[in-house]
């Protein structure tokens, strides 16, 4: 690989933003027929590199050369028209159109008297079948496919352009394993084909799964670039978060915790057969001061709607719920918070933050939502509030006053958790608290909620990683198909166990 | 593999597809069953309403309407609106009205009507593209600008004698056995023809659908937004300044208050024929079903003599609030899979 010339050669590219630096001097090679991952925390500059590359920011300073020629491009049409094209996390794409029409829009071949619709066909099926997604109806209107086929899909409109660039952004943060295998298949192929392929994700098992080579950023530097597989997974880590293995140590910590002893405390809440007609049925579990819940399973396994029968989200039409003792109805979330519940839901920006908002006035929601408006939390409290759990979650910016829409994923999790704990419930669910956020910032919320465990408070915990479930919880309930199947101790169980139980194979 | 999510596994999906893309026609083929199902009931009802002659004067009667709705779809398609349409349609009339007796060659007349609405529906897709401000203000200033030049022009009404004018608003094209239609029918049916040849065969109409799917999408699929929604209006100007001059063809009069709220009609027209308010969704043969649909509601009141005409009215707000609320059942179905 590496005897050939790259496609594309950025040197010394900065790019500067009011106030901040976002690329300082980074050197980034492509080569033809590689899969090229570009690691980073959030912030590291990953992003703004690619933009530079595609033409949506200008370079202030440094080349970038595209097949041997300089180039600037001004616009994304131009990066386009010089061979690089771009899969996008969110799929850009008109769900409105059919498949083959999206695939060929603005390109479609014409005759005299307008589009020639069977060559679009034909054009659309034989890029389809490139990718081995000949079972593609390209007829099929979009919107009638799944997130993950609609990605494959951007891939076919990004490969009909004969790019010999493909830039994929996080293509993965909304597949589930079997898609993922999907598209890797369809990128080793576009890679065998002598596609330059630039990966980017936050998932580091398929980094290492698919790519050959690596570029880590950090903070708008270039780390370095190494091969795939001369650089072992803890090795990346820490380059990328910039401290030798401290966050991992951290981890270790954070598995040491005490387990409560279950049979001496009183539960603090019992659900029995909880259900809801078209939601989830027969959860059946017990959750005891101090104790961490993980609720597994697939995507659409009934995780979210479990959460919220407990929050009271939804109202249960089967089964007991009993909270400290007494059995109780929860029919909305108010009556879940009156018994100090609180619920940070895994759809952080539309059901959690306030984006507009600043960070203290964000912390202090849902404590002031409990007090009653007319009771106004003073604005020294809200202050001295924001202070102490910007400090102790190490919140960045500290700066009570930052909007919250200009935190990064991590830092606006952080703040969610933070307005929950002020409320100081006796419950707290957690659904997907880490997701989308980058490694350091995930360490640390996963050690604050062991802390907070064993500082007494109970925790439902909800992850799609199901290794962070694992290492976190102290019993696992397992869901398949929208019921509970299984309630497992988690002493020495390894994720193959509740792999099994989810497949229904074992048990 | 931490990555534990996986969803049930793909049924054939080939056949869930086909079934997909024909529930995009239905709204509007709901609209055709009603039209012909009305037609029906009013064939039962009233002994000669089954002829063809009432159904070619539902044309007749309805021309500007439907060159306005034709228009209306294209602004709609793209997710736009425009409440400009009424006014532009009066203003054209006007300004025929007073060349005309200005002594102005007829032709020459046309023309710079047509030219004017086009250029009147250009500035104000160029307003809402360069400002990026919602349709709606822009389209509504446009409505009240267009109303106000029009008492410029006259206060009064003009009359037409144009001998050109004239002989439109009296020809009668023979059709079969007795039936005939009118010179304008054959423009609107004509600008149908077009507008339907734009929208699915040329890049353009693409467009106005990628638009109205998704803009933002449609710009980073590196298609001509900005221009398309700049012409989209553009469309609509020229459109109301056609249904201005069929308006004339048919009143031979200008008058400054004429085509009052026809805007609402125009608009009603499309939703009724399916056209999603959203955009992206829609065809202009279900805006010219729509069309007909009104007019037929029109029909029967006139029928029926003893009902006052506010019945159209109360008809027609009864038939968009149902047509809406299908279209609501028609997009949920869409997102759920």
């Amino acid at each position: 690989m590496s005897e050939s010339t790259p496609v594309v050669d950025m040197k010394g590219i900065s790019i500067a933003f009011p106030g901040v630096k976002a690329l300082d001097g980074v050197d980034f090679r492509l080569f033809p027929g590689e899969v090229h991952a570009l690691l980073g925390e959030n912030g590291a500059g990953k992003s703004t590199l690619i933009k530079a590359l595609t033409g949506v920011y200008a370079v202030d300073d440094g080349t970038i050369t595209v097949l041997g020629a300089r180039q600037s491009f001004g616009t994304p049409a131009e990066a386009q028209a010089a061979g690089i094209s771009t899969v996008y996390q969110e799929v850009n794409l008109c769900p409105n159109l059919s498949v083959e029409e999206n695939i060929l829009l603005g390109r479609e071949p014409r005759r005299r008297g307008g589009i020639h619709w069977r060559n679009v066909r034909r054009k659309a099926e034989e890029v389809l079948d490139q990718l081995q997604l000949g079972h593609i109806d390209p007829r099929s209107v979009l919107s009638s496919h799944s997130i993950a086929v609609q990605q494959l899909i951007a891939i076919a409109r990004a490969m009909q352009v004969e790019a010999r660039v493909l830039i994929l952004d996080e293509p993965t943060s909304s597949l589930d394993a079997d898609e993922v295998q999907q598209l890797f298949s369809v990128i080793r192929t576009l890679r065998d084909r002598g596609v330059a392929i630039l990966f980017v994700s936050h998932f580091l098992e398929q980094v290492y799964e698919v790519s050959d080579r690596m570029t880590v950023l950090r903070n708008g530097r270039l780390v370095g670039e190494y091969l795939t597989a001369d650089l072992p997974r803890m090795g990346l880590i820490s380059k990328m978060i910039g401290k030798e293995l401290d966050a991992l140590a951290e981890l270790e910590e954070a598995e040491s915790r005490r387990q409560p002893d279950r049979a001496e405390r009183t539960p603090f809440l019992q659900a029995e057969g909880l259900g809801r007609k078209g939601s989830v049925r027969d959860v059946t579990i017990t959750v005891h001061a101090g104790e961490i819940l993980g609720l597994a399973g697939l995507l659409g396994s009934g995780r979210t709607e479990t959460a919220r029968l407990l929050f009271g989200a939804d109202r249960a039409d089967q089964g007991r719920l009993s909270i400290n003792g007494s059995v109780r109805t929860l029919r909305t979330p108010r009556s879940a918070i009156d018994r100090d519940i609180a619920f940070s839901s895994e759809n952080r920006k539309e059901e959690g933050l306030i984006s507009d908002l600043s960070v203290r006035d964000n912390l202090i929601l849902a404590m002031q939502a409990g007090k009653g408006w007319w009771r106004r939390v003073p604005r020294s409290t809200q202050d001295q509030l924001a202070e102490q759990f910007i400090e102790t979650l190490d919140i960045r910016p500290a700066n009570k006053d930052a909007l919250i829409r200009d935190l990064s994923g991590g830092n606006q999790q952080k703040v969610l958790l933070a307005r929950w704990l002020i409320t100081e419930p006796k419950l707290l669910i957690l659904d997907e608290p880490t997701r989308g956020i980058d490694i350091g910032a995930k360490t640390q919320i996963q050690k604050l909620i062991s802390g907070l465990a064993s500082g007494g408070m109970s925790i439902v915990f909800i992850s799609a990683e199901l290794e962070e479930v694992l290492r976190l919880s102290d019993t696992i309930a397992v869901l398949k198909d929208r019921h509970m199947v299984a309630d497992i101790p988690n002493d020495g169980v390894t994720m193959e166990d509740v792999m099994t139980v989810i497949a229904g194979t074992g048990a | 593999m931490s990555v534990l999510t996986r969803t049930p596994a793909p049924l054939d999906r080939r056949r869930i597809s086909r079934l997909q893309g024909k529930a995009r026609y239905a709204p509007s083929l709901a609209t055709v069953g009603l039209f012909l199902a009305m037609f029906a009931v009013g064939a039962a009802m009233y002994p000669g309403f089954l002829s063809g002659q009432v159904f070619l004067n539902l044309l007749i009667d309805n021309t500007f309407l439907i060159v306005l709705a034709v228009g209306m779809t294209f602004v709609i398609l793209t997710g736009g609106i425009d409440l400009s349409v009424g006014s532009v349609v009066a203003l054209s009339m006007m300004i025929a009205a007073a060349l005309l007796q200005a002594g102005w060659n007829p032709f020459a007349v046309i023309l710079l009507v047509l030219l004017t609405g086009a250029v009147f529906g250009l500035a104000m897709g160029a307003v809402i593209q360069v400002f990026e401000i919602q349709p709606f203000i822009v389209t509504l200033a446009g409505l009240f600008l267009a109303r106000g030049l029009c008492y410029v022009i006259s206060v009064d009404s003009i009359t037409v004698t144009d001998p050109f004018f004239t002989s439109m608003a009296q020809a009668r094209i023979p059709l079969a056995d007795k039936l005939f239609v009118s010179p304008g029918v054959v423009i609107a049916l004509l600008v149908v023809a077009v507008a339907f040849y734009v929208l699915h065969q040329t890049r353009f109409g693409r467009t106005v659908y990628a638009i109205g799917g998704g803009e933002s999408s449609a710009l980073l699929m590196g298609l001509a937004v900005p221009r398309t929604k700049i012409l989209v209006y553009g469309i609509s100007g020229l459109c109301s300044a056609i249904a201005g001059i069929l308006f004339s063809f048919y009143s031979l009069s200008g008058y400054s208050l004429a085509a009052t709220g026809l805007e609402l009609d125009a608009i009603a027209a499309v939703v009724v024929g399916g056209t999603l308010l959203t955009g992206g969704y829609g065809y202009v043969l279900g805006s010219l079903a729509g069309v007909l649909v009104l007019g037929i509601v029109q029909t029967f009141i006139s029928y029926e003599g003893t009902l006052s005409s506010w019945w159209t009215r109360i008809v027609i707000g009864a038939l968009l609030l149902a047509f809406i609320l299908l279209q609501k059942l028609f997009t949920r179905k869409v997102r759920l899979t």
